[in-house]
């Protein structure tokens, strides 16, 4: 793993809980497969690391159709985490995943505290994964989801657990549906995360005015893409005043300058997400885009732009939930 | 699936050819390659954060040396912009994406049947039957006259809604006519169309016992198979629900519920 990019003196990788990232740009969960449909349209081994789509217990077929709707700079999701199980994952994705050089992390998603540990516990004993994200914030699934992560009790408890089952790096994926993100990432931390993803999805919903009916076929689903970035930076904003840990930012990133604002105010790390499926080489685009942006800027470590916000906080209203 | 490739690709034409219809044609020698008959392609129809945020899935209509032919309505924002390009344009493409139709099994007459732009793919499978030596029928089932598409089709027969050319009502009405006065023993139905229409022949196939072969819709963020978003119900099998770009867009009738 090379510390420096070949070449260019500057110093792009970051390290979290012994485990050294080549850069700080990943793709995230569910916008990136297993890497094998996506590989022959983006070079994975320049990426930082592949956050898995989620992995439950036994396979999810998903939600009924219509599970997609586009909307203005964005769109709505509700998958809901169809998956192919976490054994068949071993069986027939993570051999092919481990041929890549770049880390990868498995998010995991659960409907109970017991299936957390199960999923995380068969995970352990494979080759191939440096960590984990506990997704505690779907909002397309009754069971589950982000019931537990609109909750500081059941966010500490879900980490806490994970925390005993594991030495690799553990990242909560908050959901930004909730009063204050920050409440919640401090339970992560407080609880043992070595990170919290921020944000998941946001509850939109969109409608047929012709039939009356909801578009998608739960009703509500997850808002994704550039419309979503302007909430995405104050949630990591906020959670960076919060917590001591690392933050993965992650909505509506686009183009390097969306990324390096999420540095800016507090992101440790970027996860590109919805835009994958528009471009699918972007990730890489962003990564070569903080090296040119560190040179143009006579920057030595991309690390030194995390929270290198310049705010006057005296009228920041942020601050006064802290 | 291992051959597809993201592109900028040079426009050559786009033309206005019917009532809300345009054939778009650009070069590429690697989607050409590999294109097969009832593949997609994705495009994104402006740079991104100028136009919709989606790339737009089209059916290859037709392939010519290093050219790729495309049919589309427009119908909104994307379609629009990808209507206004011009030769020396340049349009970013990813392709051939999702499985084909499966056009060698045995049958002697394929009856190709679409509604509206559900014509896009037939030319290219026609081309590609004529090569198996298959006996082609061919369905076309429009709203008006304005809108009738048929270049590089074989044997066509026309229904419109408002009877303003051919037979006044719709294609699967059409068909139903044609396959009562005349009896095959072998045929194979190929058809795209509107989900309400694909139904109807779902259930016309099943009460002549003809094979028929779709070519689904689906709303789709990626087309590659990884957003999950365009599910379609399966009939029977293991997984409940298909991928209509990854597993599809071409279904037998049977392997599916609409």
């Amino acid at each position: 793993m090379t510390t420096l990019s070949i070449g260019s003196g500057i110093k792009t990788s970051f390290t979290l809980r012994g485990v050294e990232f080549k850069n700080r740009v990943f793709v995230a969960s569910g916008t990136f497969g297993y890497g094998d449909e996506i590989h022959d349209l983006v070079d994975v081994n320049r990426l930082g690391g592949i956050f898995t789509k989620s992995l439950s217990w036994k396979p999810r077929s998903g939600n009924p159709p219509q599970r997609i709707v586009e909307t203005a700079s964005g769109m709505l999701n509700s998958i809901g985490l169809a998956n192919i199980g976490v054994q068949t994952f071993i069986e027939q994705k993570l051999i092919y995943l481990r041929t890549f050089n770049t880390h990868i992390i498995v998010n995991i998603a659960a409907s109970s505290l017991k299936e957390f540990c199960d999923v995380l516990s068969l995970l352990e004993g494979q080759d191939g994964i440096v960590g984990y994200e506990v997704n505690v914030s779907c909002p397309n699934v009754k069971e589950g989801g982000m019931n537990f992560g609109t909750d500081c009790k059941m966010t500490a408890e879900i980490t806490s657990h994970l925390r005993k089952l594991t030495n690799k790096p553990l990242i909560i994926k908050l959901t930004p549906n909730v009063t204050h993100i920050s409440e919640i990432a401090r339970s992560a931390e407080s609880a043992g995360a070595d990170a919290v993803s921020v944000i998941n999805t946001l509850v939109g919903m969109a409608v047929d005015i012709k039939t009356r009916k909801p578009k998608l076929s739960t009703v509500t689903g997850g808002l994704s893409g550039p419309a979503i970035k302007p909430v995405a930076l104050a949630k990591v904003y906020e959670v960076a005043k919060a917590v001591k840990i690392p933050i993965f930012g992650i909505g509506g990133i686009a183009s390097t300058e969306d990324a390096i604002e999420f540095l800016l105010v507090g992101a440790a790390a970027v996860q590109i997400g919805t835009m994958n499926f528009i471009d699918p080489a972007i990730s890489v685009k962003i990564a070569d885009g903080f090296e040119n942006y560190a040179r143009e800027n006579k920057i030595s470590d991309i690390g030194t732009l995390v929270g290198a916000l310049d705010a006057d906080v005296k009228f920041s209203v942020i601050q006064s939930w802290l | 699936m291992n051959s597809m490739v993201q592109q900028l690709c040079p426009v050559q034409s786009c033309k206005k050819i019917a009532t809300d219809t345009f054939l778009l044609r650009f070069n590429s020698p690697d989607i050409v390659a590999s294109a097969q008959p009832g593949q997609f392609v994705n495009i994104l129809t402006a740079e991104i954060g100028k136009g919709p945020l989606l790339r737009r899935p089209f059916s290859i209509s037709r392939v010519e040396d290093n050219i790729i032919e495309l049919i589309f309505h427009v119908v909104g924002i994307g379609t629009n912009l990808l209507s206004q390009n011009q030769p020396g344009d340049w349009i970013d493409v990813i392709g051939p994406l999702g499985q084909p139709f499966h056009r060698d099994a045995d049958y002697g007459t394929a009856l190709l049947v679409a509604g509206g732009i559900g014509v896009a793919p037939l030319p290219f499978l026609t081309n590609d039957l004529l090569k198996y030596g298959k006996r082609i029928e061919t369905f076309v089932g429009y709203r008006n006259a304005g809108q009738v598409f048929t270049k590089h089709l074989q044997n066509v027969r026309i229904a419109t809604d408002d009877g303003s050319d051919g037979f006044h009502g719709n294609v699967v009405q059409l068909l139903e006519l044609f396959l009562n006065q005349n009896n095959f023993q072998k045929a194979k139905i190929f058809a795209c169309g509107p989900t309400v229409m694909l139904k109807a022949l779902t259930e016309l196939a099943k009460r002549k016992s003809i094979c028929c072969e779709l070519s689904l819709e689906g709303q789709m963020a990626c087309g590659i198979g990884i957003c999950q978003g365009c599910a379609v119900e399966r009939t029977e099998d293991t997984a409940k629900y298909a991928l209509v770009c990854k597993d599809g867009p071409a279904f037998l009738s049977t392997e599916v519920n609409l």
